[in-house]
C-alpha cells in the first residue's frame, strides 16, 4: 500500500487554482486564436481580439482572466493501492480553496438565505476508486454565466438520438450570447439523472481538438459542432463563424425506458488543469 | 479597429441618440456598478417607499469584481449576464436611468424600455476581466457593503471598451 497525504493533494490544488485562475487552458487559447484568424464578422472579430488580448494580459500580469473565478469542481481518481492520510479529502481541498480565494472572487453562497460563505467553499469534489498507485486530479473553476445555460432532459426512447441532437443544438441556440461564446459543450448520454449530469461535466476536461476514442461518439461530436457553428451566434453573440470551440460526449448504458441527455455549457475561457500524484515517487511508501 | 467612438460619462440623451447598434465605443468617466443582489435590494427599497439611493442619469455596469491586488484600483472586472436584471430594467429606465452595460441578450420588455426612453444598452466583452480592470482608475463601495462583491460601487473608467447592443431606436444586435 502507498500513503498519500490529503494535505499534499491540497497544496497542489491550491497551486493549480492560483495558476488556472490567470491562465486559460492552452488548447482553448489555441482554438480561440484559430477562430480569430478565420472570423470575418467585424464585431465578432473585435470581440475575439479583446478576448485574446485579455488572456495574454492575464497571464503576463498574473491577473484573473475573468472576474467570475467560479465554483471549484474537482474530480479525483484514487488508485486502489493508495491510502489517503490526514484530514478528509473534502476538508483538505476546501482549506486549499479558502487560501487560494483570498485574492479571487468569492461567489459561493447558501441557496436559501443567499448569505455568502466568504471563502468560496465548499468546493464540489467527485471521487472514484480506480486501478493503480496514483491519485489523478482534474480541477476546473466553473463560471455560472455558462453553468446557468446548461440543461438535463430525460427523453423517452421513441424520441431517440435525433431528438437528443436537436436539443443539444437548441440549448446552445437558446443560450446564444449569455454564456460568453464561443462555448465548449460537454454532453452526457445515458446513465441515470445524476450520472448523466456528471458525465457532461467531466467531458469538459477533454483537450480541444482531440478525437473521441469511441468512433460513433466521435462522429456525433463532429456533426454537432458543425450544426452549432452553423447557428451563426459567433463570439459574444455578435454573429460569426465560430459559436463553439468543441463538443465532447461521454456515454453510459441506460434503462430501457429512457434516454437521459445532459448538456453542460462552458464559456470561451476554460480554466482547467489535470495533474497526477505518482504514488511510487511522491507517496510515503509503507508496508500494510 | 476602425471608427471607434469616444464618449464621456454621464451620457446625454443627445449623445445616446447618435449611437447605432454595432458601434464600438470607448467610455470615460464615472459609472455605478452592481448586479443581482444589489438590484434586488434596491428594488425592494423602492417597493417599500424608501429608495436606498438615486440612479437618475447614471450608467450601470453589471459586474462583481475580484479583490484588488497590489496597488490596482480593483481586481478583474468583466461584465455579468444582463438578462438576470431584466426584471428591474423597464422600471429603472422609465425612472431616469441612462444606460446599462453587461453582456448578452435582453427581454423584449427591456428592449422596448430602451427604445421608449431613448436609452442605450452596451455589451462589454464577457470574460475580459483583466482588460476591464486596467481601464478602471478608481473604485469605491457606496452602498450595501455586506453584499461583498455584489455591493454597489462607483468606479471611474478610462477608454472602457464596449459595443452598442441595443440602441435608442430599439435595434438589437442579438436579433440580427
Amino acid at each position: 500500500m502507498i500513503k498519500i497525504s490529503t494535505e499534499y493533494i491540497a497544496e497542489k490544488v491550491k497551486r493549480a487554482i492560483d495558476k488556472i485562475s490567470c491562465e486559460v487552458e492552452p488548447s482553448c487559447q489555441a482554438a480561440l486564436q484559430k477562430a480569430y484568424e478565420k472570423e470575418d464578422g467585424k464585431t465578432a472579430k473585435f470581440a475575439l481580439e479583446v478576448m485574446l488580448e485579455n488572456i495574454a494580459i492575464a497571464k503576463a500580469e498574473h491577473r484573473p482572466v475573468c472576474q467570475d473565478t467560479g465554483m471549484v469542481v474537482v474530480f479525483v481518481e484514487i488508485g486502489k493501492e493508495v491510502i489517503l492520510t490526514g484530514r478528509l479529502l473534502q476538508d483538505a481541498i476546501d482549506s486549499a480553496v479558502k487560501d487560494a480565494y483570498v485574492t479571487l472572487r468569492k461567489s459561493v453562497l447558501d441557496p436559501v438565505t443567499r448569505i455568502n460563505t466568504k471563502t468560496n467553499t465548499p468546493s464540489v469534489v467527485h471521487t472514484s476508486i480506480v486501478e493503480g498507485e496514483d491519485v489523478k486530479v482534474e480541477i476546473m473553476l466553473k463560471g455560472f454565466g455558462s453553468e446557468n445555460m446548461s440543461k438535463v432532459y430525460l427523453l423517452n426512447p421513441a424520441q431517440g438520438i435525433e431528438e437528443a441532437k436537436r436539443l443539444i443544438v437548441d440549448t446552445v441556440a437558446q443560450a446564444a450570447s449569455n454564456p460568453c461564446p464561443p462555448v465548449i459543450i460537454g454532453v452526457g448520454l445515458g446513465g441515470t439523472l445524476e450520472k448523466c449530469a456528471l458525465m457532461s461535466k467531466h467531458a469538459l476536461f477533454r483537450e480541444i481538438g482531440s478525437n473521441n476514442p469511441v468512433e460513433h461518439l466521435d462522429k456525433l461530436e463532429k456533426e454537432l459542432l458543425e450544426q452549432i457553428n452553423s447557428l451563426g451566434i459567433g463570439a459574444q453573440g455578435f454573429g460569426g463563424k465560430t459559436s463553439a470551440l468543441g463538443v465532447f460526449i461521454e456515454s453510459y448504458p441506460t434503462h430501457i425506458s429512457s434516454l437521459p441527455v445532459s448538456i453542460n455549457v462552458l464559456c470561451h475561457c476554460s480554466r482547467a488543469a489535470k495533474f497526477v500524484i505518482d504514488g511510487r515517487k511522491e507517496g510515503e511508501i509503507c508496508l500494510v | 479597429m476602425s471608427s471607434v467612438k469616444y464618449l464621456s460619462l454621464p451620457l446625454t440623451k443627445e449623445s445616446m441618440r447618435d449611437l447605432r447598434v454595432g458601434d464600438m465605443v470607448r467610455l470615460s468617466g464615472e459609472m455605478l456598478v452592481f448586479r443581482d443582489a444589489g438590484h434586488k435590494r434596491l428594488y425592494q427599497s423602492i417597493l417599500d417607499g424608501e429608495q436606498a439611493f438615486e440612479y437618475k442619469g447614471e450608467t450601470i455596469y453589471f459586474m462583481g469584481p475580484c479583490p484588488a491586488r497590489g496597488n490596482e484600483a480593483i481586481g478583474s472586472a468583466g461584465p455579468t449576464t444582463s438578462c438576470r436584471m431584466d426584471k428591474y430594467t423597464p422600471y429603472m429606465l422609465d425612472h431616469g436611468l441612462s444606460a446599462q452595460i453587461g453582456k448578452g441578450k435582453r427581454s423584449q420588455e427591456s428592449i422596448d424600455a430602451f427604445k421608449r426612453n431613448g436609452c442605450v444598452y452596451f455589451s462589454a466583452i464577457g470574460g475580459a476581466g483583466a482588460i476591464y480592470s486596467k481601464c478602471i482608475t478608481k473604485a469605491e463601495v457606496l452602498y450595501f457593503e455586506d453584499l461583498g462583491t455584489e455591493a454597489v460601487r462607483r468606479i471611474t473608467v478610462k477608454d472602457f471598451p464596449v459595443v452598442v447592443a441595443i440602441d435608442s431606436l430599439g435595434e438589437d444586435i442579438y436579433s440580427k
